[in-house]
């Protein structure tokens, strides 16, 4: 049967596309001066700097595929016109496909890894009609074993079949880029290729595994309402990923131009900016977004007539979050980008291009901004795991995102409870940690081989 | 056998005669990351006791690190891979990290170019040079002190028994310099390096510190390593020369010998880039084009609870000059006697506070920034550091063509193309040079490509703003020259703005000499330099070292 | 110098006034005191008459600005914005939306809450700066970059996570301390003992890094060198040249967070339930009391103006460059 299915596009997917372009862009003119480039090349030329980059690139293309919505068509139920074309409520994701059933196996409630049957004992009547508590089976978990005793050796064939074919896929990728590359006859020495291979290559394994062992048990265990936790957790990535760029592409545009017009046109302009932002850093930071993210609430309970879906409404709270967080957080890169801004201001080539009558706004374009950029990139770079690490204390707050959509916060705050169950209830934590931990580990890894390529500090040193 | 044969003889005679203090022999130093660039290669000279033994070459040579070698303090990212240091029986290399420490300080002292940023910021400088004295020497409590305040009075600092609880924020360039000789002088080494001692100095100042050197060096058997690019400082001051080039020394002998005869061809243009101090160029005297009356510029200090203007710092306090049309103006100063200001006054990047600057019978320091459009095609200027003046992120022919964008020369694409072309080549570069970024270039080249941005808009003056001072030597003259041969061509004038004197008679037709934000003395440039009326003129010249 | 403190205060006047004005918009311009009746009341089902009620309780019913209906000053001062803005610059904080007097709660957490942040600070600068130095003497070894590696994983687990597993491990599994809770006088030390060791750790990430960053510019200035020239032995370099003049970045960091440390920490005093003002204003959020919030955010201005002025006297001996003027 074919089913027909509805796009959704909520706001933030609309945003996170114009960032990735913007990226792009921005990349692109960087790529342009050839001072730049040897930069990209000395980050790159490294091989944590390659591994980093493709687990990077591994997140930001989850977020992108999970930020790609639709409704399916629910199939026409009887006695009603075949015109009249009836949309599912759940909103779906491109991801959703890749990841087949995972994401629809809902038990009742916890169960612990690869298990077959609930976490909690329940009254369960036997087929001879008596009432006897026992952990009760799972509906979908290891449901396609004939007996439990097979799980063993089911369990390793499936994952050499998901290992094989993760591989297999990765195996054909690999070997493309390798022809591409033979094709092209570079004069540049060669960048060490091979470990964005094998990070490539063990994240494919990995995936394959996941994708095939997810559909047949609960791989991470399920949570208290039976959702599955690595299902759960995946679906927290876009959240982070969301999280860090969207918060940062909101701080930029002010950051940028309040900070270069202080440093450049100084005077009033200066101290009243510089009011504004030490105003603004004076404040507890956790405070204004808590008491913000409270006011945008209250707004969104007294005007419920805006949304039409749950999710839309999660989304608004969502983006209201990363629009708040960004205008409390801009006074940082403010300030380092008004002091650099005055000191660039001095320097001869500024000067001379005032003697040359060039306008101010020109100056600003050609002369200031492209030599911020490395501090824009690098900020933009660390900003990211900052406010990642921060959503999950806001979760905690109960500021953070909305408990609909999925966010690793919201796992971890859930886990401190868990934890003290018995016996306890790890796999939450450990879903959500993970993930975590391996995205902002490599945007640290990455953003401190960025900084001391970019850095002319870090330059002077290895002089 | 030729004269120069039988001066080396005479010379290697001499040599034995003295005592030897340090051999250097066959050092090698490589990028310890890319082993295949060498840095220093088969360095090998010898340091005598009583004798200044100056190793010149221009920037990037090898002269610091030869001495940062000889101290076992070169950067981590190079390493010594051959060559043997021998000071008196010992051989440096063989020493463990500790027992170089007992020779750092006490047998071989360093003094070095910057002394304000050498100094420690947060030490009182008597306390800076106790640090040595505790280390190497018994003296204890009272003792250390008074031995600063001695070795202060030593190297004459004024009022030593003060200066010793003085900051070294709280003195002076030349002060703080004597300071780090003090310091070094502390434990009485036997060997001295100066790393260009007196180059961030003016030439006043150099001077007397150079004076002090050459005195220590006599009264305390010094032997001493002077390691400048300044050929003058060499003639003044050294006993026999190394010539340093590219990471090997190709020339060595004694003072005399190598100026009157120097072998190598490199070692010749070093010397020769020294510019004739006796051949003046006429002044003329036609008709104004830019002319400065009584100029002011002063800049308000803040004070009190309030921050209102309590008083006000006078860069330039009330000076006139005037320049004709082809006519190259020397402004000459020490660093900070406003000379600087007066040139962005000019430009109206800065503002006159007061005083009025005529420009073809226009008052322009009054002019807003949109009045000033039309002016800023007619007056131009070149900066000092070719590093600083071009946007590193845009190409040359970027720079080149952006002043005849802004300024609205009228010209199509392909125009300014051709024009950015032809200007290339008038500086003596190649047009495709275009295309590159600034950083590929050398400091010379960058200077030439300065002067092409500067002519793209046909002007009438330049104001150069030290343009040759931050160049090697041997490159200055090339850039003087072409300065020189583009205003006979074009009929530019130029008001150069240098602390250096001795480049003046080659390039001025007058010369306006500043102290404190006057003009003390001007004049045609011949007789100011041969006739000097003020004192501070006179010191100047002076202290000015001679080749010749 | 007493000119200099005036000058700040005096510059710090039009701060606190910006604050209190932007807080006086965010919580009575861009949403009514109706709004947040509604929020608290529970949005369907409430009659005009509660809200009404609510809103006076809590003395919201006067006019923004301006009253008319008031003489003489009282037109000026029975209105929200002197008496729920203004008064704060009296540290006359009202009453909060349960009728309990902000202020006196206010003096009863600070103990508290200093108790847990302040060791937690200070033992957590010291533990950094000297992990800091100790990498700082191994610099270019394999032993450095192991540290760096270190260094970069620490600061890469969210807080949370060192606050659920070390709670979960030391209180929980071990049974080494209480899990949480608080008790006055010195008997409170075996309840701060497992949040300030977890802060420290914490922190050791980020802050060891940072410290060994800044050691490292400031050993390649030009008078570390000089020192090393002296005949000066390595850690001789290090502590009498590098560390004091380290001293002015660090103070910067240091000096700034010292009077905030008032404040309490958030998360923690809550996972510990530590009755500080960090539990407070946590409890605040989540029950929606603007009030508490209100004053809380105007107390942290204040206490980090005071940080910032703290900070400019501090340079004044670290740095004898820095004279006040």
């Amino acid at each position: 049967m074919d089913l027909a299915f509805k796009p959704v596009v909520l706001w933030t997917d609309i945003l996170i596309f114009i960032l990735v372009g913007l990226v792009s862009f921005f990349i692109y003119t960087l790529r342009r001066n050839p001072e730049n480039r040897n930069r990209w090349r000395e980050v790159f030329s490294t091989k944590l700097g390659m591994s980093t980059f493709v687990i990077i690139m591994t997140y930001v293309s989850v977020a992108l595929l999970d930020s790609l919505h639709f409704r399916t068509e629910l199939p026409a139920a009887e006695g009603q016109s075949s015109e009249q074309v009836y949309y599912n409520n759940k909103v779906n994701s491109v991801l959703d496909l890749m990841l087949g059933e995972m994401g629809e196996r809902q038990e009742r409630t916890y169960s612990s890894p690869f298990s077959l049957k609930s976490w909690n004992r329940e009254n369960i009547k036997t087929e001879t009609g008596d009432t006897v508590r026992d952990y009760p089976e799972l509906t979908f978990g290891g449901q396609h074993l004939e007996s439990p005793d097979d799980q063993a050796i089911d369990m390793v064939l499936q994952s050499f079949k998901g290992i094989f074919s993760g591989l297999i896929l990765a195996g054909i990728l690999i070997g493309i880029h390798w022809l591409l590359l033979k094709r092209s006859k570079s004069t540049q020495p060669a960048l060490p290729w091979s470990s964005a291979w094998i990070t490539f290559a063990v994240i494919m394994a990995v995936f394959g595994w996941l994708v095939t062992m997810g559909n047949l048990y609960h791989v991470l265990g399920t949570d208290q309402a039976g959702n599955d936790t690595l299902y759960e957790s995946l679906k927290g990535i876009r959240t982070g990923v969301l999280i860090g760029t969207l918060a940062t592409l909101i701080t930029m545009p002010i950051a940028i131009s309040l900070g270069i017009m202080a440093g450049y046109f100084r005077g009033w302009i200066d101290d009243i900016i510089q009011y504004i932002y030490t105003t603004l850093i004076s404040i507890p930071g956790l405070l204004l977004i808590a008491a913000s993210v409270l006011l945008f609430q209250v707004w969104i309970n007294n005007n419920p007539s805006y949304f039409e879906v749950g999710l839309e409404k999660a989304d608004a709270k969502f983006l209201a979050l990363c629009f708040i967080l960004g205008i409390t957080s801009w006074t940082t890169l403010c300030r380092l980008l008004r002091a650099e801004t005055l000191k660039i201001s001095q320097l001869d080539y500024v000067q001379a291009a005032h003697a040359f009558g060039v306008s101010h706004l020109q100056i600003i374009w050609r002369h200031i901004l492209p030599n911020l950029s490395h501090i824009i990139l690098i900020s933009f770079v660390l900003d990211f795991s900052g406010l990642v690490l921060a959503e999950a204390v806001l979760s905690y707050i109960g500021v953070g995102v909305d408990p609909a959509m999925a966010s690793w916060g919201n796992m971890i705050n859930l886990a401190s409870t868990e934890l003290s169950r018995e016996p306890s209830i790890w796999w939450n934590l450990a879903g959500a940690f993970v993930l975590m931990f391996t995205l902002v580990l490599s945007v640290n890894l990455f953003s401190d081989l960025v900084n001391d390529a970019f850095d002319p500090k870090t330059k002077l040193e290895a002089a | 056998m030729s004269i120069t044969e039988a001066l080396r003889k005479t010379e290697a005679r001499t040599v034995e005669s003295k005592e030897l203090a340090l051999q250097v022999s066959h050092l090698n130093v490589v990028l310890r990351h890319q082993p295949d660039t060498r840095i220093l290669k088969d360095v090998s000279f010898q340091l005598n006791k009583g004798e200044v033994f100056a190793l010149v070459g221009e920037s990037g040579s090898g002269k610091s690190m030869t001495s940062l070698s000889i101290m076992r303090l070169l950067p981590d990212a190079l390493k010594i891979t051959k060559g043997k240091i021998q000071q008196g029986d010992t051989n440096l290399f063989a020493l463990t990290e500790q027992e170089m420490g007992t020779i750092r300080g006490k047998k071989i002292a360093m003094i070095f170019q910057d002394a304000l940023t050498s100094l420690n910021p947060v030490q009182k400088v008597g306390d800076q040079i106790a640090e040595t004295l505790k280390i190497h020497t018994q003296l204890a409590g009272d003792d250390i002190k008074k031995r600063a305040i001695q070795l202060f009075d030593e190297v004459g600092l004024p009022d030593p028994e003060k200066r010793v609880d003085w900051y070294p924020h709280q003195m002076s360039g030349g002060q703080q310099q004597r300071v780090m000789i003090a310091m070094a002088l502390a434990c009485e080494p036997d060997i001295l390096l100066a790393d260009e001692p007196t180059t961030a100095l003016d030439v006043t100042i150099q001077k007397q510190i150079l004076e002090l050197v050459k005195k220590l060096t006599v009264s305390h058997k010094l032997a001493v390593l002077l390691i400048t690019h300044d050929m003058g400082v060499v003639r003044e001051t050294a006993d026999r020369v190394g010539v340093m080039y590219k990471g090997e020394i190709i020339e060595e002998g004694s003072c005399d010998a190598f100026f009157e005869n120097p072998q190598e061809e490199y070692s010749r243009r070093l010397i020769n880039s020294l510019p004739d101090m006796d051949s003046y160029r006429p002044a003329t005297d036609p008709a104004p084009l830019l002319k400065v009356d009584n100029l002011e510029v002063h800049f308000p200090v803040c004070k009190g609870l309030l921050q209102r203007v309590h008083d006000y710092t006078k860069a330039v306090n009330g000076i006139s000059f005037s320049i004709a049309k082809g006519e190259t103006l020397a402004l000459v100063g020490e660093s900070g006697c406003g000379k600087s200001t007066t040139g962005r006054a000019i430009l109206n990047l800065e503002k006159a506070t007061g005083g009025e600057i005529w420009y073809n019978n226009q008052k322009v320091n009054t002019f807003s920034r949109k009045e000033m459009l039309p002016l800023r095609k007619k007056i131009q200027v070149i900066f000092q550091s070719p590093y600083s003046s071009m946007n590193p992120r845009m190409t040359v022919g970027d720079i080149i063509e952006e002043g005849m964008i802004s300024l609205k020369m009228g010209l199509s694409k392909a125009e300014r193309e051709q024009r950015v072309e032809s200007l290339l080549n008038r500086v003596q570069l190649e047009p495709e040079h275009r295309y590159r970024y600034p950083h590929e270039f050398s400091g010379g080249q960058r200077q030439r490509i300065a002067i092409a941005r500067a002519l793209a808009v046909e002007p009438d003056l330049i104001i150069c703003d030290e343009p040759t001072s931050a160049l090697d030597v041997s490159i200055r003259a090339e850039v003087m020259d072409l300065l020189l041969e583009l205003q006979r061509e074009l009929q530019v004038s130029y008001l150069f703005i240098t602390h250096d004197l001795s480049i003046i008679p080659h390039l001025a037709h007058r010369v306006a000499v500043m102290q404190g934000g006057k003009i003390v003395e001007q004049g045609k440039t011949e007789d100011v330099l041969t006739n000097p009326q003020h004192d501070y003129t006179r010191n100047l010249l002076s202290a000015v070292p001679k080749v010749h | 110098m007493l000119v200099y403190i005036l000058r700040r205060l005096f510059y710090a006047l039009p701060i606190l006034i910006g604050v209190n004005v932007l807080t006086f918009l965010l919580f009575f311009v861009v949403n009514t005191p109706e709004d947040m009746a509604r929020a608290h009341l529970g949005d369907k089902y409430v009659t005009e008459d509660a809200i009404d009620n609510w809103i006076e309780e809590k003395g919201y019913d006067d006019p923004l600005f301006y009253n008319s209906e008031s003489q003489g000053t009282g037109s000026f001062t029975e209105t929200i914005f002197f008496n729920k803005s203004l008064k704060l610059f009296a540290f006359d904080f009202g009453r909060s939306d349960e009728g309990r007097d902000i202020s006196s709660d206010i003096s009863d957490r600070m103990g508290p809450s200093l108790a847990l942040a302040l060791p937690t600070f200070m033992i957590g600068v010291w533990v950094n700066i000297c992990v800091a130095l100790m990498v700082l003497m191994f610099r270019g070894s394999r032993l450095d970059r192991f540290a760096v590696a270190i260094f970069v994983t620490l600061m890469s687990i969210s807080y949370l996570f060192y606050i659920i597993v070390g709670q979960y491990s030391i209180a929980k599994l071990s049974k080494l301390v209480p899990v949480s809770g608080f008790n006055e006088g010195i008997d409170a030390w075996r309840f701060l003992i497992l949040p300030i060791i977890i802060g420290i750790i914490a922190g050791i990430g980020a802050g060891a890094r940072w410290y060994r960053t800044l050691f490292i510019d400031v050993s390649g200035q030009d008078f570390s060198r000089t020192a090393r020239a002296k005949g000066v032995s390595e850690a001789g370099v290090l502590f009498r040249h590098i560390l004091p003049n380290a001293m002015l970045p660090i103070l910067t960091g240091v000096v700034v967070v010292i009077p905030t440390l008032f404040m309490g920490s958030l998360v923690m005093e809550s996972f510990f339930s530590i009755p500080g003002l960090g539990s407070y204003m946590l409890d605040a959020i989540r029950a929606q009391d603007f009030a508490i919030v209100r004053a809380m955010v105007f107390l942290g201005s204040v206490l980090y103006i005071t940080g910032l002025i703290m900070t400019d006297i501090s340079y004044t001996w670290a740095d004898p460059r820095v004279r006040l003027n």
